[in-house]
């Protein structure tokens, strides 16, 4: 059963992330980008990483997905797509593909893998008050960080959207 | 469940047939929804409505169904096909994902996981690209731009009503919406519309907090429904509708029932958050888990009714009025409410 569930998540995850890759067409790539998050997301699950996967749900589809939809949307003819999805810049991306390539190869075959005990079924252990205390505790100075920098962006799109005072 | 699961043996058949379980309720629910949506507006504005098939023509959500199913499916030429049947099944499935998290009895939850609450607003985001898809589908640029106020409109009044839970979760403790109904178990003075389960200070203090919580979350969700006054889709002589203006038929019956879905789906919230959720009124009197569904779907379908009592009470507000009250009204007030409750919780 696991393993079923397992791969159902993996295929959605892989076969969308083809399609947002070799599609031609922008906007299939992004309502492709639904599902690789979708797949992800579910792929948590499994991990038992329950909140992780509802956040993810939540800023990336919520949140990203819609905004690289408006983009899409406001900056595309709406029959014809113009960005076309040709390539460029061949040997910068070949570099630094196959340099990501590596370094993952790397940490897979070097990572001590364990199976743990709750493996291959799930339980319904929260995982959200450790995360919560962890980052109120031992983690609170990135976390003030990363949200004095996101106030920082929120000031400065109500900024920029602000229409200039004619004098 | 565990009966359930003793006679079928087969635990997907089990989970598949409770999955099923709302599915039943919701169709059930908007014929007569529908039909209750129509004869109130009629008796609102002082006229009677269908009175042709049956007594009062209670018969008509029946005929209406049957008209639908007949209907010419119609796909425009220059639509993209593909996207275009896609998009009002990923509406409804962003909808009917959330109720496995609706507690409708003591005994009767899709899925009792911590994370309820947060599971439901992360799963309705999925409604917003699905808009987006049917907007953009329809290759009619009326639709896209309807598509996109929809979108901005829930994304918009997202923030409201994700402030208003947060201060309902700071309080409860729990995300659980099981356990959040359980606390406000054991009468309508332990609801936390007024004050909650806690000693008398702490209850009057939060009082008028809630009340103000309330408020908030019911006028977001009304525009994250896209009801009335908030009900931009639906003017289609001043817009031209918005992202649903190409679709007849059954697809466009969908996105009709994904709206009546979505209707007692933030009603339910409201319940489970504020009005006790399946618990009895009186106490220990006729609660239990039967009660307790009838309790649910009680208090759910009066805020359904309110919704429709105000939609044809209100006018409808314009798009920069619409997003000014998102904006500059609702929030502000959610943040105070959030840190007084935090101030009130703390002492």
């Amino acid at each position: 059963m696991y393993e079923i569930i397992f791969y159902f998540f993996a295929f959605v995850t892989v076969a969308s992330a083809a399609v947002v890759v070799f599609s031609r067409n922008i906007i299939y790539s992004a309502f492709a980008l639904l599902f690789t998050f979708f797949g992800v997301a579910g792929l948590y699950v499994l991990l038992n990483a329950d909140f992780l996967a509802i956040t993810q749900l939540m800023v990336y589809v919520g949140g990203i997905l819609v905004l690289l939809l408006f983009g899409v949307m406001l900056t595309t003819n709406t029959v014809s797509v113009d960005i076309k999805s040709g390539s460029l810049n061949v040997f910068p991306a070949v570099t630094v593909v196959a340099a990501i390539v590596g370094l993952l190869t790397g940490v897979f075959w070097t990572s001590e893998w364990f199976m743990s005990s709750t493996m291959g079924e799930l339980t319904s252990q929260t995982t959200s008050k450790e995360i919560g205390n962890a980052l109120i505790t031992t983690h609170v100075l990135p976390f003030e960080i990363a949200s004095v920098i996101l106030l920082v962006a929120i000031v400065g799109a109500a900024m920029m959207a602000r229409r200039e005072r004619v004098k | 469940m565990e009966t359930l699961q003793t006679i079928l043996r087969e635990p997907i058949i089990t989970t598949v047939l409770l999955a099923l379980i709302p599915l039943v309720f919701l169709l059930i629910y908007a014929l007569v929804t529908l039909y209750g949506e129509m004869k109130m507006a009629a008796h609102i504005q002082n006229r009677l409505a269908y009175m042709e098939n049956g007594w009062h023509g209670t018969l008509q959500p029946i005929a209406d169904m049957l008209k639908l199913l007949q209907k010419e499916d119609i796909i425009p030429t220059a639509a993209d096909k593909f996207l275009f049947i896609l998009a009002p099944y990923l509406v409804f499935m962003g909808t009917y994902a959330s109720f496995a998290v609706v507690p409708f009895s003591s005994v009767f939850i899709g899925s009792n996981i911590d994370l309820g609450i947060f599971y439901l607003v992360a799963a309705s985001s999925l409604v917003v690209v699905g808009l987006l898809m049917s907007g953009w589908a329809s290759n009619n640029k009326w639709s896209l731009f309807g598509a996109l106020r929809s979108a901005a409109q829930i994304v918009s009044y997202e923030i409201p009503g994700v402030l208003a839970i947060l201060g309902v979760v700071m309080v409860l403790g729990t995300m659980n919406m099981q356990t959040m109904t359980q606390l406000q178990d054991g009468g309508i003075h332990n609801w936390l519309i007024l004050g909650g389960n806690f000693p008398l200070g702490q209850k009057l203090a939060l009082l008028p907090f809630m009340f103000l919580l309330f408020v908030i979350y019911l006028l977001s969700s009304m525009a994250e429904v896209n009801r009335t006054p908030f009900d931009l889709p639906e003017a289609e002589s001043e817009l031209v509708q918005g992202y649903n203006t190409e679709y007849s038929g059954m697809k466009f019956a969908i996105f009709y029932l994904a709206e009546y879905a979505n209707l007692f789906l933030v009603s339910a919230v409201v319940v489970v958050m504020f009005f006790g959720g399946w618990t009895s009124p009186f106490g220990e009197f006729m609660s239990g888990p039967v009660w307790g569904s009838f309790w649910f779907v009680l208090k759910g379908m009066f805020f359904v009714f309110l919704n429709i009592w105000l939609r044809w009470t209100l006018p409808r507000l314009r798009v920069d009025q619409l997003m000014y009250v998102s904006w500059k009204v609702l929030t502000p007030f959610a943040l105070f409410c959030i840190i007084a409750i935090g101030y009130i919780m703390v002492m």
